[in-house]
């Protein structure tokens, strides 16, 4: 691990104003994945900007129903948040299903939006090649073993997933993502803030570096009573996801009046799926229509040698997650 | 700054143990005369060298280099078990390293260092979280409590008494961070927190502490030697007794 200097910031025009100044500074929210890759040496900030102390810890009610939920909320907090259970079991659903206890509590909304892959070989600086770390050095696991990457818009440049349950629950609820950089604030809707690779696979998001994340905003909820987010992962606990479906619903009898599809562990970011939506909206709520939605999901899928098996799991557990939808969740 | 798990003595006894069945005419750089700890100091002096001065780099640079390199240094006040602690600590430094390398208390145990494993696993105002993955300087301000502050003199917490009388251990290695995950269990259970198996059951509202949730809920700390049956059991008891 480099040295760094430490500054923790007590506002955020004092924490942003810290990271813009300082060339190589980060923000440090819950740390579970800033200083793992430090000690990699996959991070090397020249300066760390504490912002665990700034007051964005609160999960409230907005004016038109939604939810606001500040950028330092733990994990924890915000699967267990009374509004969350309520009105977004998806998205309790989705963080609880992440990590381990002892990590929920650390990491935050904002560090959690902005996770970086677990490919093996970014994470691992003994291999050169590596075109998120590297730019320009080639991609170790588009020839090496790469069961748990991407089938779903990556480039031969890099084929590394988006790790993060939260993630996928925030594309199927349509999130805003609130920051504040040095210029002021602006929204970004949560399908515009993370990238599909390209030929930059390094450049991940549309944060800019001196903006700081401080509240994402969820729509008033349609979802409430027919949600279901369902992870499939080698080990039954503590494991990322080879796949995973956020699937929601809003019935009319067995009718569907709407429903928001979400994929995780098979795309760059998580995959919102307009094509299954599309086959869902009006269609009755059987397993028909369900495989149609899969079949559609999936259509432009493209497996490589090792994770083609991740194609027909997608389908299945899309299959699965919008049944389960459909039978309801008591929360 | 990662450091080994295995004393000067346990070097000591592997150098002493290891096998000299080399092959006089197979001879490899390392069956010369320096031994293993020689050639691991010289190759370290090697490497370090490569990586300061080997370049050639003008002044500027130099001192650039030399900041970018430079230890930053912070000093920090813990509080950690109920007493605070001052200590000057360089800021890459952990709460696990502070607490283990700097205030002697090894009772947290570090094992991958990477927040995998939850033996490192301390409460931070009340909440579990893994010491190996927080700074120190960001636990400043905290009360921290590791396994050294469950017990009352000689009167042992509850959890405590529970994996003794269930031999939740082996090798007890992982032990102290499955003690302080559990005590944290029982109290996220009484306040009503959810896991995934509690969404997966339905039992939404204060679901009960089955076997199943124990798994779930303490499976952020990792057992080699799999004591798992007795450490489920074990939690088990401790909630059972704070119900009764």
């Amino acid at each position: 691990m480099n040295p760094f200097q430490y500054q923790r910031a007590s506002a955020p025009e004092e924490a942003i104003h810290a990271v813009a100044a300082t060339r190589g500074a980060k923000f440090l929210g819950g740390g579970t994945n800033l200083v793992d890759l430090m000690k990699y040496d996959v991070e090397h900030p020249s300066a760390l900007v504490d912002i665990n102390h700034l007051s964005f810890n609160q999960v409230t009610t907005t004016s038109d129903g939604g939810a606001m939920i500040g950028a330092g909320v733990r994990n924890s907090d915000l699967a267990n948040h009374e509004i969350v259970r309520r009105s977004y079991p998806l998205l309790s659903q989705a963080l609880l299903s992440g990590a381990s206890p002892q990590l929920r509590n650390m990491a935050t909304t904002g560090g959690n939006l902005l996770q970086r892959t677990r490919c093996y070989y970014f994470n691992d600086t003994s291999y050169a090649e590596c075109n998120k770390r590297s730019p320009g050095s080639g991609c170790a696991a588009v020839k090496g073993f790469h069961r748990i990457h991407a089938i779903l818009g990556a480039t031969d440049a890099c084929i590394a997933t988006n790790p993060s349950d939260m993630n996928v629950a925030l594309a199927a609820l349509d999130a805003t993502i609130h920051v504040q950089g040095p210029k002021g604030k602006r929204a970004i809707a949560i399908h515009d803030f993370h990238l599909l690779p390209g030929n930059t696979p390094h450049i991940e998001t549309t944060l800019r570096p001196d903006e700081l994340i401080t509240a994402v905003e969820l729509p008033p909820s349609k979802f409430a009573g027919h949600s279901y987010y369902l992870k499939v992962r080698d080990r039954q606990s503590y494991s990322f996801a080879l796949v995973s479906v956020a699937a929601a619903l809003e019935l009319d009898g067995s009718t569907i009046r709407s429903g928001a599809l979400a994929l995780g562990g098979v795309a760059h970011k998580p995959w919102r799926s307009p094509e299954a939506e599309h086959i869902l909206a009006g269609a009755p709520a059987t397993e028909a229509t369900f495989r149609r939605a899969a079949e559609a999901a999936l259509t432009s899928a493209v497996p490589r040698q090792h994770n083609a098996f991740k194609v027909e799991l997608a389908k299945i557990s899309i299959v699965r997650a919008l049944t389960t939808a459909a039978k309801g969740v008591q929360a | 700054m990662s450091i080994p798990l295995c004393t000067a003595n346990d070097e000591e006894e592997r150098e002493e143990s290891a096998p000299s069945t080399k092959e006089p005419e197979n001879r490899s750089v390392l069956d010369t005369e320096i031994s293993r700890r020689d050639f691991v100091k010289a190759a370290g002096v090697l490497s370090a060298g490569v990586a300061s001065g080997a370049p050639k780099l003008n002044a500027a640079q130099q001192a650039k280099a030399a900041a970018e390199t430079a230890p930053q240094m912070v000093t920090l006040t813990l509080k950690i078990n109920g007493a605070p602690h001052a200590l000057t600590v360089d800021t890459r430094t952990t709460l696990l390293d502070a607490l283990r390398e700097y205030l002697g208390m090894t009772g947290s145990k570090k094992g991958c260092d990477h927040g995998q494993c939850g033996a490192c696993t301390v409460l931070v105002d009340g909440r579990r979280v893994n010491s190996c993955l927080t700074l120190a300087a960001v636990a400043q301000g905290a009360e921290i409590t590791t396994i050294e502050g469950l017990a009352h003199g000689d009167q042992l917490h509850p959890v405590q008494e529970a994996f003794l009388e269930h031999d939740g251990f082996q090798c007890g290695y992982c032990t102290p961070g499955q003690i302080c995950s559990a005590v944290a269990v029982l109290e996220e259970h009484k306040r009503g927190d959810l896991s995934t198996v509690s969404w997966q059951t339905g039992e939404t509202s204060a679901p009960e502490l089955t076997d199943n949730e124990i798994r779930e809920r303490m499976s952020g700390n990792l057992c080699r030697c799999a004591a798992y049956p007795n450490i489920v059991a074990a939690v088990r008891a401790a909630s059972m007794g704070e119900r009764s």
